[in-house]
């Protein structure tokens, strides 16, 4: 990987349209993929480029789904030859379907000085905490879960680290920090997920 | 989208099996037809190889 590949996330709000890999997607893949079985089925949540779940199938060789709110993503997605679909994060998904779900979500609060308004703000913003879009995930994704499976939910200091556990402890998840990176203003974070 | 992913997908509103009705096709791949949920009658429609499981609502091309 060269740094070209990972431009700072501050530089990628410039950017296009559809969220492409930076830190926080790496950080995610590296960590989920060297936990992963090669027999297990899993979901990329927010897929955008496709780059999670590209990497998870070719390091771990397991079956890998797309899913992202936009067109583009899937496109692009589409493009690594992924299995990809247009829907709102597990809604489209049977129940107990997935080993593994994945998800590098919109963690940042929206901008106090106002909104740009597009697809590249929906893939980064979680509404006024940060934490809109997690908290709607973390209602329905046991129900696409297998029970012994593992939710891996990227995150970052700005996001809040208890608040997002406890969350997820309303929901019936245990949780574990099983990777951590200092950025500039954040420090990223891999939580893993378990049903209790 | 490929035919298996059929056994994985639901109706996004009541989470019901899909009927597939497929348009064309490039080998295995279906590129164009519709996932008819025979549940509530919703039609989500497969477009370039990609399914469009958005409810209605939420279909709009740009973001609200």
């Amino acid at each position: 990987m060269t740094d070209d590949e990972h431009p700072q996330l501050t530089e990628l709000r410039e950017l296009d349209q559809v969220y492409q890999p930076a830190e926080d997607s790496h950080l995610l893949a590296s960590t989920a993929a060297a936990d992963i079985d090669g027999g297990a089925s899993v979901l990329d949540v927010g897929t955008g480029a496709g780059y999670v779940a590209d990497y998870i199938r070719e390091e771990s060789g397991a079956s890998v789904v797309g899913v992202d709110l936009n067109p583009m993503a899937c496109e692009q997605a589409r493009g690594r030859d992924l299995a990809v679909l247009r829907g709102d994060l597990v809604s489209p998904f049977r129940a107990a379907t997935f080993d593994v779900v994945c998800f590098n979500p919109p963690y940042l609060p929206d901008a106090p000085e106002g909104v740009w308004d597009d697809w590249m703000e929906q893939a980064i913003t979680g509404g006024e905490d940060g934490r809109a879009v997690i908290r709607e995930f973390l209602a329905d994704v046991g129900r696409v879960l297998r029970p012994d499976g593992s939710v891996y939910l990227l995150i970052s200091t700005v996001t809040g680290l208890e608040d997002v556990r406890s969350l997820a402890a309303d929901n019936g998840f245990g949780s574990k920090v099983i990777a951590e990176k200092s950025e500039s203003f954040e420090t990223l974070i891999v939580l893993r997920l378990s049903p209790e | 989208m490929n035919e298996d992913l059929m056994d994985i997908l639901c109706c996004p509103l009541d989470k019901h099996e899909l009927e597939l009705a497929v348009e064309s096709r490039d080998d295995d791949e279906i590129l164009t037809g519709t996932l008819t949920c025979p549940e509530c009658g919703e039609v989500y429609p497969i477009e370039d190889g990609i399914p469009n499981m958005l409810p209605p609502d939420m279909r709009e091309e740009a973001p609200a």
